[in-house]
C-alpha cells in the first residue's frame, strides 16, 4: 500500500511538470491551430536561466529559489513572445504546414544555439530550494516533490483565473473559437495570440526549473523528452482544451513511474505511448475535446 | 455618415465588386438588396476591414478608414454583424456580450447597454449563463445583435438577419431593428435576400448586381418598381 502511495506521489509531481508544459502547447494551439515545437526548447532555456540565476542567489532558500523561478519564467514569456513576433506572425494566413516547418526550425535553432552557447556537456543544476525528505507512514515526501505540486497547483489556478475570470482571458477564448467574430468586437487579435505565447512560455518555464530541480542534469537538448510527452499529454486531454492537458500530463507521468517501478521498466515509454493509442483510439478528440469537423 | 468611392474589391483574379459608389446619411436604415453572389456580404465585409479592397475609398464620419486593421475601425463606432451570427459558441451569453463590450471601459455605460440590451431581446436575460451554442438561431441572432450593441456603435451594419430564422421570430427581430433605429439615432446599413422585407423598414435602397449597383433610390419608390418587382419581389 505505501509502495503504491509512493508511486502515485512520484508520478503526480512528474505528471504536474508535464501538464505545465503541455498547457503552453494547447493554448498556443487554441489560438493559432498549430503546434508550436519550439515550446520544449523554451522550457529547456527556463531551466539554464534558472541556472545562471541559480549562482546570484544562496542556495538552499525559499526565496532565492522563488526568485529564480520568476526570473526563468519572465525571461521566458520575453522569449516566447519574441519568437511569436519574429517567426509566426509574419506567417499569419500561411498554410499551417508552413508554420509547423517554421516552429521545427525555431526548434532546432534554440537546441543548437544553446549548445553554442551553453556548451553540450550537461551542467548540474544548483539546488535552490531547500532540500527536505518528510516520512510520512512509509511514503518518503521530498521537499521538491511539495514545492512541485505546491507551485504547479498555484500556477494551475491563476491560469484558470486569467483564463476564465479576466477580460484577456475571455479574448483569448474568444479568438480560439473565431478570431474573425473577435475581430469584430474590437480585439486585437495580435496582442492576444502574443498574450498567449508568454503565458505558455511562462509554464514552459516554471516546468523547466522544476524538471531540473528533480533531475538536475541539464543540457540543451534536455527539453526534447519531456516535450513530446507533454505534446502527447495535450493530446491525451484533447488540445486545445485547458483542463484536458493538465488531466493528460498527470495520467501521463503518474502511468509513466507506475511501469518504471514494474518490472516492465524498460518499456516505460513504449508503455506510456501505447495508452495515448489506445485512448486515442476510442476518443479520437482526447479525454475533454470535442469531435469537429476540421473546417475546410 | 458613411461615403464609399469606386470601390474594387476581387478575391484572386475573379472581381467580387467592380467600382461601387454609395453614401449613408445619418440616421438613415440603408439596405443593400441583390441575388447570391452579387457582392453583398463582400461590401460589408470590406467596409468592417475584414477585406482588402483593390481600389476605391470608405470615409467614416468624415475620416479615411480604407486601410484601418478591422479591430479599429470597431473603435470608431462602426459595428459589423457577420453573416451567420458568428457568435462564440462555447463562451455564454453574458461573455459574449461582455465581449461586444470589449473596448467600453466605463462600467456605468456598459450596464447601462446590457440593460438597453436586455430590455429589448428579454429571451437572452432568461439565458444569460447558458453557451451561446445552445440557442435557437433566432436567439443566436437576437445575440448577434445585442452583442453589437454593447459597444455603442453610432453605425451598425447587418449582414441576413433573417437567415436561417423561424419566420415568426423574424418580424420580432425587423421590428427590434426598427427601434434601434428609432430611439438611438443608430444608423443601419442592412444587407437582405428577403427583398420584400428590407425595402419595407428602410429608407432607401441600393440595387446589387454581379458587383455593380444597378439601381437607387428610396425604398417606397423601389417597391413599386416593375423591374425589381419582377427580379427579387416575387412579381
Amino acid at each position: 500500500m505505501s509502495e503504491l502511495l509512493q508511486q502515485l506521489l512520484n508520478g503526480l509531481s512528474l505528471g504536474a511538470i508535464y501538464a505545465l508544459i503541455a498547457l503552453g502547447y494547447t493554448m498556443v494551439y487554441g489560438v493559432l491551430r498549430f503546434i508550436n515545437f519550439a515550446h520544449s526548447d523554451v522550457f529547456m532555456v527556463g531551466a539554464f536561466i534558472g541556472y545562471y540565476m541559480g549562482k546570484l542567489v544562496p542556495e538552499h532558500t525559499l526565496w532565492g529559489g522563488l526568485a529564480v523561478l520568476g526570473a526563468a519564467m519572465v525571461g521566458c514569456a520575453l522569449l516566447g513572445m519574441t519568437i511569436e513576433r519574429l517567426a509566426y506572425r509574419p506567417l499569419r494566413g500561411a498554410p499551417t504546414l508552413n508554420v509547423l516547418i517554421t516552429a521545427i526550425g525555431v526548434s532546432l535553432l534554440l537546441e543548437y544555439t544553446g549548445q553554442v552557447f551553453f556548451g553540450a556537456a550537461p551542467r548540474n543544476f544548483p539546488a535552490v530550494f531547500p532540500v527536505r525528505s518528510f516520512s510520512l507512514g512509509g511514503v518518503i515526501v521530498s521537499s521538491n516533490q511539495l514545492i512541485v505540486i505546491a507551485v504547479s497547483v498555484v500556477l494551475m489556478v491563476v491560469l484558470q483565473f486569467i483564463v476564465y475570470r479576466t477580460k484577456i482571458g475571455t479574448a483569448m477564448r474568444a479568438v480560439s473559437l473565431n478570431p474573425k467574430a473577435a475581430v469584430l468586437m474590437g480585439v486585437n487579435n495580435d496582442v492576444v495570440i502574443s498574450f498567449t505565447f508568454g503565458l505558455g512560455s511562462a509554464l514552459a518555464a516554471a516546468g523547466g526549473i522544476l524538471y531540473a530541480l528533480n533531475y538536475p542534469s541539464i543540457d540543451p537538448l534536455m527539453g526534447v523528452m519531456p516535450g513530446l510527452k507533454a505534446f502527447v499529454a495535450a493530446i491525451l486531454g484533447g488540445i486545445g482544451n485547458i483542463p484536458g492537458a493538465a488531466l493528460g500530463g498527470l495520467i501521463l507521468g503518474t502511468v509513466e513511474t507506475f511501469v518504471a517501478g514494474s518490472e516492465w521498466s524498460t518499456y516505460k515509454d513504449a508503455i506510456a505511448f501505447a495508452i495515448l493509442i489506445i485512448i486515442l483510439l476510442f476518443r479520437p478528440a482526447g479525454l475533454l475535446g470535442k469531435f469537429t469537423v476540421e473546417k475546410v | 455618415m458613411l461615403t464609399v468611392t469606386d470601390l474594387s474589391v476581387s478575391y484572386g483574379a475573379i472581381s467580387a465588386l467592380g467600382g461601387i459608389s454609395f453614401t449613408i446619411e445619418q440616421g438613415a436604415i440603408v439596405t443593400l438588396i441583390g441575388g447570391n453572389g452579387a457582392g453583398k456580404t463582400t461590401t460589408l465585409r470590406t467596409i468592417s476591414g475584414l477585406l482588402r479592397p483593390k481600389a476605391g475609398r470608405i470615409e467614416f464620419l468624415g475620416a479615411d478608414i480604407t486601410r484601418l486593421p478591422a479591430h479599429q475601425i470597431v473603435a470608431r463606432g462602426l459595428c459589423h454583424v457577420p453573416e451567420g451570427r458568428m457568435i462564440f459558441s462555447n463562451l455564454t451569453v453574458d461573455e459574449n456580450l461582455a465581449m461586444g463590450a470589449y473596448l467600453q471601459h466605463d462600467k456605468e455605460l456598459i450596464a447601462k447597454n446590457r440593460d438597453y440590451v436586455f430590455s429589448i431581446f428579454p429571451r437572452l436575460k432568461e439565458r444569460i449563463k447558458q453557451m451561446a451554442g445552445t440557442l435557437s438561431g433566432g436567439e443566436q441572432q437576437m445575440l448577434a445583435i445585442g452583442r453589437a450593441l454593447m459597444g455603442s456603435p453610432k453605425f451598425l451594419m447587418l449582414d441576413e438577419p433573417s437567415l436561417g430564422i423561424a419566420p415568426r421570430l423574424i418580424s420580432t427581430i425587423f421590428e427590434k431593428i426598427v427601434e434601434i433605429n428609432r430611439n438611438h439615432g443608430i444608423t443601419i446599413l442592412l444587407v437582405e435576400q428577403n427583398a420584400n422585407l428590407a425595402l419595407e423598414v428602410s429608407s432607401s435602397a441600393y440595387v446589387l448586381e454581379t458587383g455593380r449597383i444597378v439601381m437607387h433610390g428610396p425604398s417606397r419608390q423601389l417597391r413599386t418598381d416593375p423591374q425589381l418587382k419582377a427580379t427579387y419581389l416575387g412579381g
